[in-house]
């Protein structure tokens, strides 16, 4: 044996380090914490900090649009002198103008409505691949999968052909004499609603699927042999076990849906409001970069409470996971 | 028990139909021959001739396939650290927020992110352009290869790296020589989601792109907005088409060394 | 094998002052968090023997061959290898190797370079390499199995490769985290003479970790019983079974009856008893309890006999009603109440094919038992 090693290795201090004996030496362990944690720091949390100073600046007719002008070429210390230029008045700007408040009621209502039906097509849907025969269940999941990695806005524009007044639907419609003239579906409301439902759904039936798969199904037997006839088996035992699933999937659908802005641009045509399109006309029409700072300012605070929701949810899963 | 599974196939069906018919249309439309969408006029391939002579097409994929390797391939690098912090290290300094900053850009909406790194282009002086898309599209998707790379590491058996030590091995070539040949298709497939998230990318490029670096879906989006035409359809059918063709043949093969497996644990139980 | 066997025999460094410890645990505590998993623990392992850790699960007993093997490190105290101090060797640099419970195999290579992992890493030739992969191979029986993947290998195959994997380095000590673990019964029975053999002729000295007392007693020079990260003795089996040091190993390996007890009086070489409920029992000196202590003596179920009339050379004798019966096949457990209500265990050996005049339920039936039966232990 090399006993060389281990002279080698008794010349160590005697005070040992316990992270010798896990995977990695220090300078390893941290490369691995600081590389992704800077990355993200850089470029995940320190633009949303930009974000809420530049939502309390003035519009200006420049490049960059607004003034103070931030710029880290002056150092840190430029970047907080301009704080005392900076004021509120986009945040009043948002509650006088009775439009954004609309957009945002309406944006909250709108995936509300859309979580709850993504639910209800969903669950059918997770519940047969979770008692289909093992054999396919991988097949099936696959077909779920599928469609979440063809492109989100190919999946969007596919429906215009279908929902348009001479679109596919209505044709088959009018040739089945179900109705008489065209239905009015695109640029409403129920076309968003149809949009954020078909977009969505693989990201409720997925967690809703993996808590149905990992169901005892012999507590199914059991509620039926003490007496149980199957829908109240399903209420009293399967849905409620179904319920970490159902809350993931929920806000997976819900917070994005939030901000959506491709399903109403396309779908919901120029009459409707929600408050991704706001921002992004905002920005893209109106050059307004302080005003749709605020407003994303505004949708990040909405959003922080089913936000952190999730991240609970996550980090349960993790620790269950271990 | 028999009306259940009626019940079950019957919803699957559904399903599944809802999930498809819409591309299959879109599919079968980019072979119409007449100009008007929904109206078939007969079989034909021209509009994906007409579409490899649209030079603007042809130049915003190249972009977007270069964004998507690129970022794809720093977001895997990436993606896998913070998945070995989130799992490996469960006691440091801003953990909570470490995690926060891996799990928050899966639901944050796009348009935040988007117009949140554009502002941090402009406020450090970066021209936009390919290669503020490219760190952009770095930063979301590495959070995606996060979970998909963390998942496999939670039911990782810790004792093979133990026991790579126990034989000598020192930590670095038991990461290398264990632990990384071990989550290999983790990771792979955290490679191909970052590409594809990378490749169907609107929003977050809009914002953070500038001349010149026009990706394919913003291409395809300024188009939509002009109306519905058999030329998008064509696009949207290779689009399609690479990425299933991708996806399909990577999970066949997943599912065939899968079956081998389970036939090789069977032979070796009998034998 | 037979001189293997009187090796064995005769092998017993624990009774010799001057044989000198191999592996030493000196006042080792190990901490987690608030958890103490090992308390102030010593214990001495000699070169060449196979030692078991014997106790439930969280008793600290894997706890210490972690330690042993260098994943976790003492809070305090010592742990001495052939002489020196293992502090701060980390466990790609201790000469020991352990087997793991999972057999934690590389699963993307194949049997042989898993078994020549160890080897590469110390840089043995390749050659070389080659030549102790094949003798490793053939140690286990494993040759035709070379090329292949652990998945493609069965239960039994897999804790081979294991096995060859650990010893390949030829360690000074090979830990073995219940190694036998994941086979089935009969396996592991086969597979516990087997790793007898191996150790005899490898001349390692074996370490291994068990819940299963029968694996302890068939495989183990000696046992160390431990139970909340302490020793509760440590000795040959026969001694553990048979002279059981407190009422915990006594009842942790395998059944007892206990009786609960004063000592009414010593006498030049027994003592006698005054059981709980009246019950007078004589046992030979093995304690030094004191007349008027409290006692508890306690007795293993083959040692006490059963019958239907009172046998009349018996020194204890106590009657009762049987209770209950079981035929095991080959041999038949009988609980016995006593009048004074106390349950008794005693089982008989079916050395005949038939009985006559069986005892069966609510019968009347003698226990008895001579007077060097059991053991006295404090209460």
């Amino acid at each position: 044996m090399s006993n060389i090693a281990v002279t080698d290795a008794a010349a160590l201090p005697t005070v040992a380090k316990p992270f010798l004996t896990r995977l990695g030496t220090g300078f390893f362990n941290r490369l691995v914490i600081i590389v992704p944690y800077l990355w993200l720091l850089f470029f995940f949390l320190i633009p949303f900090v930009i974000v809420f100073k530049i939502s309390l600046s003035q519009t200006a007719i420049a490049m960059p649009p607004y003034t103070p002008v931030l710029d880290f070429r002056d150092g840190v210390s430029g970047f907080f002198s301009g704080f005392r230029d900076l004021n509120f008045d986009n945040y009043v700007w948002l509650t006088q103008d009775a439009l954004y408040f609309k957009a945002y009621i309406t944006s909250v209502v709108i995936a509300a409505i859309s979580t709850v039906l993504t639910l209800i097509v969903g669950y059918p849907i997770a519940y047969g691949m979770a008692r289909a025969p093992a054999t396919i269940r991988p097949t099936l999941l696959m077909l779920v999968i599928l469609p979440f990695w063809t492109s989100f806005l190919i999946r969007v524009y596919a429906w215009i052909g279908i929902l348009k007044p001479e679109g596919l639907l209505n044709q088959l419609l009018l040739s089945l004499h179900l109705i008489n003239q065209p239905l009015v579906i695109l640029n409403t409301y129920t076309a968003i609603f149809i949009g954020i439902v078909y977009s969505y759904l693989p990201f409720m039936v997925l967690p809703l699927y993996s808590s149905l798969e990992k169901m005892d199904y012999s507590l199914i037997e059991a509620a039926k042999d003490l007496g149980c006839p199957p829908t109240s088996a399903f209420w009293k035992i399967t849905f409620p076990l179904s319920l970490p699933g159902v809350i993931a999937g929920c806000l997976l659908v819900f917070i994005p849906a939030v901000g959506e802005f491709v399903i109403p641009d396309l779908l919901g045509g120029s009459q409707t409001l929600m408050i991704g399109k706001t921002l992004w006309n905002e920005f893209f029409a109106n050059r307004d970069w302080p005003v749709s700072s605020a407003v994303a300012v505004i949708l990040l605070l909405l959003l922080t409470v089913p936000i952190m929701l999730f991240q609970q949810a996550q980090a349960k899963a993790q620790e269950q996971g271990k | 028990m028999n009306s259940w599974s009626r019940f079950n196939v019957t919803s699957i069906v559904l399903g599944f139909a809802f999930l498809y018919l819409p591309i299959v249309l879109l599919i079968v439309f980019s072979f119409n021959e007449s100009k008007l969408v929904t109206v078939w006029g007969g079989f034909s391939t021209k509009w994906y001739v007409s579409l490899f002579h649209n030079q603007g097409l042809m130049d915003a994929t190249w972009v977007t396939a270069r964004v998507g390797v690129i970022s794809a391939t720093v977001a895997t690098v990436l993606g896998t650290l913070a998945a070995l912090t989130l799992t490996r290290y469960t006691r440091f300094r801003g953990r909570v927020l470490f995690s926060g900053m891996v799990f928050a850009p899966l639901v944050m909406p796009e348009v935040i992110t988007g117009l949140s790194l554009l502002l941090l282009f402009v406020a450090v002086g970066l021209d936009r352009g390919f290669l503020t898309v490219t760190l952009a599209h770095i930063t979301l998707t590495m959070c995606f290869v996060a979970v998909v790379v963390q998942s496999r590491l939670v039911s990782f058996d810790r004792s093979l790296e133990e026991a790579a030590m126990d034989l000598g091995a020192t930590p670095a070539k038991t990461f290398f020589q264990i632990t990384l040949p071990v989550i290999l298709p983790a990771i792979v497939s955290g490679w191909m989601l970052a590409f594809t998230l990378s490749l169907d990318d609107l929003v977050i490029a809009s914002f953070t792109s500038g001349p010149g670096a026009t990706t394919l879906p913003m291409k395809i989006y300024s188009q939509v907005r002009l109306g519905v035409t058999p030329e998008i359809n064509a696009a949207c059918t290779i689009l399609i088409a690479v990425v299933a063709v991708g996806v399909i043949v990577a999970s066949i093969a997943n599912k065939r060394r899968e079956v081998q497996r389970q036939l090789d644990e069977r032979a070796a139980q009998r034998g | 094998m037979k001189s293997l066997g009187s090796i064995r025999r005769d092998f017993a460094p624990w009774n010799d002052p001057s044989a000198k410890p191999y592996i030493q645990f000196d006042s080792v505590t190990k901490k987690f968090g608030d958890f103490t998993a090992v308390n102030n623990l010593s214990l001495t392992i000699f070169e060449r023997e196979f030692f078991a850790l014997l106790g439930a699960s969280g008793c600290g007993k894997s706890t210490l061959l972690r330690m042993l093997a260098g994943f976790e490190e003492p809070t305090s105290g010592r742990i001495l290898l052939d002489g020196q101090d293992l502090r701060g060797i980390p466990p790609y640099r201790r000469p020991v190797n352990m087997m793991f419970q999972s057999y934690a195999l590389f699963p993307h290579m194949t049997v042989e370079n898993n078994i020549a992992f160890g080897l590469k890493q110390e840089g043995m030739p390749k050659s070389d390499i080659e030549k102790r992969v094949a003798e490793m191979l053939k140690l286990v029986k494993l040759e035709q199995f070379a090329k292949r993947k652990p998945h493609q290998l069965s239960g039994g195959q897999r804790q081979r490769v294991a096995l060859a994997r650990s010893v390949a380095k030829r360690p000074k000590v090979l830990l073995l985290d219940e190694p036998l673990g994941a086979l089935d019964k009969k396996l592991r029975e086969e597979t516990q003479f087997e790793l007898m053999d191996l150790q005899q002729e490898l001349g390692l000295t074996f370490v291994v970790v068990t819940h299963d007392q029968e694996e302890a007693m068939t495989m183990a020079d000696r046992i160390a019983i431990m139970d909340k990260g302490e020793v509760m003795q440590v000795a040959t089996p026969a001694e553990v079974y048979e002279a059981p040091a407190s009422r915990f190993v006594a009842h942790f390996v395998g059944n007892v009856n206990m009786f609960e007890g004063k000592v009414a009086e010593r006498a030049a070489n027994t003592t006698r008893i005054t059981g709980a409920t009246g019950a007078q029992i004589v046992v030979e000196n093995s304690t030094e309890s004191k007349a008027g202590s409290d006692i508890v003596f306690a007795i293993r179920p083959e040692k006490i006999k059963v019958s239907s009339k009172k046998p009349t050379d018996a020194v204890n004798a106590l009657e009762g009603e049987v209770y209950d019966v079981a035929y095991l096949g080959d041999m038949t457990v009988y609980h016995i109440r006593l009048d004074d209500g106390q349950i008794i265990r005693a089982s008989a050996l079916n050395a005949a094919r038939v009985t006559e005049d069986p005892l069966t339920w609510n019968d009347r039936a003698w226990v008895s038992f001579r007077p060097d039966a059991g053991v006295v232990l404090a209460r």
